[in-house]
């Protein structure tokens, strides 16, 4: 199973029928900083060695919204790089953008390879393919929300520190337990409202975000579906909490993190990609899966991806579209997706890679990495849980978390908020989408 | 007044032609591109672009938010330049007594000003952070709720100390600048008359700064408005809710985060509409009444 490429065939057609003095270069512009960032270095070097027609150029770009602006602009001014690592946020803009990209099951195509779907999780490439099936863009990388727990605390306010919980109420029960017994200042808190507590909330409890399978389905303008009343006894719960700190707010995006690694709270929610900083951090953690909530008939149903993905720009050479493709069936093969999801935290991309790690004892001594994607694979994705696609979801998320804040600092409640979520965010996608 | 005149009809020309050529490609050049998008309706990779006239405009000014943002600004504005000039007056005026290390203590205090507006930020972030912040903790001990990340007036009080704790080293280098150019003899006198300090202080040297206070105030209205980005983009991200979001804020949000060219652009268009108004009024109108000696 090493080094077996899903193109591989028609990759080594292609190397041979190029001369070796013209080489291509792809530029690949990306938002990785730190441990990530050397291992796009790494991939691409290791590319570059393992061939000689194409050579991929990385250039970092700042930051996820920074990266995707500089694209942008390049696009604008008729310099865009040939690819462009994207986060999910994006991928409605990006998607919207028909004639600036390229879709990934195109360029591959083009190139004389077969995209076998069946090779790749389900429930990351659903995110990034059209309501048919069509990839748009290569899964890079790809994290899921779970739950982390502090034994220290656990123990001392008497909770079992092996059974993290399961359910919202029991978060809830668990986080006033914490908190009653002082063993910590508050009992729970949580990074990315919007992309936990709503989109993979709505995809977990096999709820709708929003009309037209979340913006999915071809045709028509979504509108926002928060305001259910599923949504609105979880918030209404979290702002009850919120009242004497048995809920800290941490911020819009990974703030609630620093909460966590003080030792302040016992339970959070958390992106599965931040388990580098636990770790780093010598705490005595436990992971479980995301919480769903018992009063939906369909909870658990399957989790959706964060992180980011790479899309391909439109109108390039020949030349460059068959370089790109064997880029993306090199970092296909189960070696290279093995090495991206153990140093990275990330998620693999191939099923291939996903059994070569759990053969190789991975997760028997890191108990917890296969839970992100255990929850992600579960289940086959529903109308609801295939991932939320809203042309401007960076604005919704900024509508929401506004909503959020005013609603945690007791000026509203959560029924207002989420209405008022609903009725601004809705004005906001028909004028995103010119209607 | 004495008008400088040169025998040469070209060579003024070519004296200001460098000034010229940068005012033309760094300010009229991209003005005009911000009025000319100011029209358009185009998604964000420019792949489709409809003339929209002034939709733009009018969809700004209807909507409740940018009120709001307009509402923060001045309040923002205000109290920063207030601040920042108060206290730097202050400063200046208690540095100029000191008679041993006059110079030491001017240098000391100078030194914010080369602080980054994004590191300040990030300085009075960490200070003020409800779980770790150093200062945090007194006041929490004193009985406060401090919680910045969801009550909009203290992080509006956070953003505007951290803006005007930036400025004040530059204020203050003008006061002791404007201090010096009192003349001694004019203090000296009202002293031998037997006024006291404080009199002394808003009879002479007060009106004495108008020209130096006037300038600042001009200066210190811009940076409130344009340069104090980067501390809100670091402190607070114009939260909690839309608290703390200014009108600059405002723009780059709608045309970087939210993607809208058109409403962005018609924004800064407004913007760049109400410094000129405002620089003009201050000019017309204020200065009048500024004694330059």
């Amino acid at each position: 199973m090493k080094h077996a490429s899903l193109f591989a065939g028609a990759v080594a057609a292609g190397a041979f029928a190029l001369p070796a003095f013209a080489q291509t270069e792809i530029s690949w512009w990306h938002a990785m900083t730190g441990a990530n960032a050397e291992v796009v270095q790494k991939i691409a070097d290791d590319f570059n060695a393992s061939q000689s027609d194409y050579k991929v150029v990385p250039a970092f770009k700042g930051t996820y919204p920074e990266t995707l602006n500089a694209g942008i602009a390049a696009f604008r001014a008729g310099q865009a790089p040939d690819i462009i690592q994207v986060f999910d946020v994006g991928t409605g803009v990006m998607m919207a953008a028909e004639g600036a990209v390229k879709p990934v099951a195109e360029v591959l195509q083009d190139a004389g390879m077969t995209f076998d779907k069946s090779q790749y999780l389900p429930g990351i490439v659903a995110y990034y393919s059209k309501p048919d099936g069509t990839m748009l863009s290569f899964p890079y990388n790809s994290s899921s929300p779970i739950t982390y727990i502090n034994k220290d605390i656990f123990e001392k306010a008497g909770l079992d520190p092996n059974t993290p919980p399961k359910t919202w109420n029991e978060v809830w029960d668990m986080a006033k337990t914490i908190k009653a017994s002082g063993a910590a200042p508050c009992g729970y808190t949580s990074t990315w409202l919007t992309w936990i507590h709503l989109e993979n909330f709505a995809a977990w409890n096999d709820a709708a975000y929003a009309t037209q399978e979340n913006g999915l389905a071809p045709g028509g303008v979504p509108e926002l579906q928060i305001n259910a009343p599923l949504y609105v006894n979880h918030f209404q719960a979290m702002a009850d909490l919120a009242k004497d700190g048995t809920f800290k707010y941490g911020g819009r995006t990974s703030e609630a993190k620093q909460i966590f690694l003080a030792g302040e709270c016992g339970i959070m929610t958390e992106s599965s990609g931040g388990l580098g900083d636990i770790v780093k951090s010598g705490m005595n953690y436990g992971i479980g899966q995301l919480p769903y909530d018992s009063d939906a008939p369909g909870a658990p149903q399957n989790t959706i991806p964060g992180g980011a993905s790479l899309w391909v720009m439109g109108g390039k050479s020949d030349e460059t579209y068959k370089g790109i493709a064997a880029f993306f069936s090199y970092i296909s093969q189960t070696d290279v997706q093995e090495y991206l999801h153990q140093t990275s935290g990330y998620l693999p991309v191939t099923m291939a890679a996903y059994e070569a790690t759990k053969a190789s004892g991975f997760y028997d001594q890191n108990p917890g990495r296969e839970t992100p994607i255990t929850q992600m694979m579960g289940k086959a994705p529903t109308a609801n849980s295939k991932g939320v696609r809203l042309i401007n979801l960076p604005q919704i998320r900024d509508i929401e978390n506004e909503e959020f804040e005013k609603m945690l600092a007791g000026d509203q409640s959560a029924q207002e908020a989420l209405d008022n979520a609903v009725s601004r965010g809705n004005a906001a996608i028909k004028e995103a989408m010119g209607q | 007044m004495n008008r400088a005149t040169f025998p040469h009809r070209v060579l003024p020309w070519l004296l200001i032609a460098p000034q010229l050529l940068i005012s033309l490609v760094f300010f009229y050049w991209p003005a005009v591109q911000a009025l000319w998008q100011s029209t358009l309706r185009e998604d964000a990779f420019g792949l489709k672009t409809t003339f929209v006239g002034l939709a733009n405009f009018r969809k700004v000014l209807a909507d409740p938010a940018y009120l709001n943002a307009i509402q923060v600004t001045v309040v923002f504005s205000i109290l920063t330049a207030f601040f920042s000039m108060a206290v730097a007056l202050f400063l200046a005026v208690q540095a100029e007594k000191v008679v041993r290390g006059k110079g030491f203590y001017r240098t000391v205090l100078i030194w914010p000003y080369a602080v980054a507006p994004a590191i300040a930020g990030m300085l009075w972030l960490f200070m003020f952070n409800p779980s770790f912040g150093s200062l945090a903790w007194p006041l929490k001990q004193m009985g406060i709720d401090w919680d910045p990340l969801l009550n909009g007036k203290q992080a509006m009080g956070l953003v505007i100390a951290a803006a005007s704790w930036k400025q004040i080293s530059y204020n203050f280098l003008f006061f002791v600048a404007g201090l010096q150019a009192i003349p001694k003899s004019l203090i000296e006198a009202a002293a031998i008359d037997g006024a006291g300090s404080r009199r002394r202080f808003w009879t002479i040297v007060f009106p004495l700064l108008a020209p130096t206070s006037f300038f600042l105030l001009v200066v210190n209205g811009v940076y409130a408005l344009f340069d104090t980005f980067g501390i809100i983009h670091a402190v607070t991200g114009g939260g909690p809710g839309k608290a703390t979001e200014t009108l600059v804020y405002k723009v780059y949000n709608d045309g970087f985060v939210n993607l809208q060219l058109g409403s962005s652009a018609a924004q800064s268009v407004i913007l760049m509409a109400i410094v000129i108004g405002l620089t003009a009024f201050q000019f017309r109108f204020i200065e009048r009444r500024v004694h330059y000696g």
